[in-house]
């Protein structure tokens, strides 16, 4: 019955992309402290437009997400990164 | 008395000469240690380029200072920038027990060995060039 081709049980799809799974890279790494005047890390934080990117694509944890989010924040205020930018990367 | 660890970091006019920063960052220093301050580090990064303008300006020069103080001294340095025409833009945050660790290791040269994925070596090239 299961082996039946009109077995109406769906067979697993095994999904090779998806096999990795996310981490958030500041547990992994053990860094406690995202610095705002490094402008060029943070750069890995955000897209081409200068938009912060979320936590689905960066894969941070909640706790480092809101971290990051503040020194980016902290870093446009110093000029050290664009509010808008085009073709940032 | 009760103080906490500070990091002001503060963007003058690029029309100034080099005379004119030393004394502008002078007169910053002064306001803090008058007031009771202890400056811990400090590191002039130079004349940047600014990400977007500011008062119709591409370059600013960048001066950091970090130093422990009472909460009160904040207010003072920072009514004392906003006076100051000089002073483009200016932020102070205050440093908790991770920020000071790391803060320590930063003016010591040891980020970017210590922390191999946080501070590449482009921020450690930026710190030899000044």
């Amino acid at each position: 019955m299961r082996n039946n081709a009109m077995s109406l049980v769906n067979d697993p799809v095994d999904r090779k992309d998806q096999a990795r799974k996310k981490y958030c890279r500041f547990k992994k790494a053990g860094i406690k402290y995202v610095d705002y005047k490094d402008a060029n890390f943070l750069l890995k934080f955000v897209n081409e437009q200068g938009k912060i990117l979320p936590r689905r694509l960066s894969g941070n944890s909640l706790k480092f997400q809101r971290k990051v989010s503040v020194a980016i924040k902290r870093a446009r205020h110093l000029a050290l990164m664009p509010f808008v930018a085009d073709g940032l990367k | 008395m009760f103080q906490n660890q500070y990091e002001t970091v503060f963007i003058l006019t690029p029309v100034l000469s080099e005379t004119q920063i030393k004394e502008a960052v002078e007169k910053f220093k002064k306001t803090l240690t008058d007031s009771g301050a202890e400056i811990v580090h400090e590191e002039h990064w130079g004349l940047r380029k600014l990400a977007y303008t500011i008062q119709h300006k591409n370059t600013g020069y960048y001066q950091l200072v970090q130093f422990k103080a009472a909460p009160t001294t904040v207010a003072t340095l920072e009514t004392e920038y906003k006076r100051d025409e000089r002073v483009m833009r200016y932020l102070t945050t205050k440093l908790d027990k991770y920020a000071i660790d790391y803060s320590e290791r930063r003016s010591k040269g040891l980020i970017g060995r210590k922390n191999v994925e946080s501070a590449p070596k482009a921020e450690a090239s930026t710190e030899t060039q000044n």
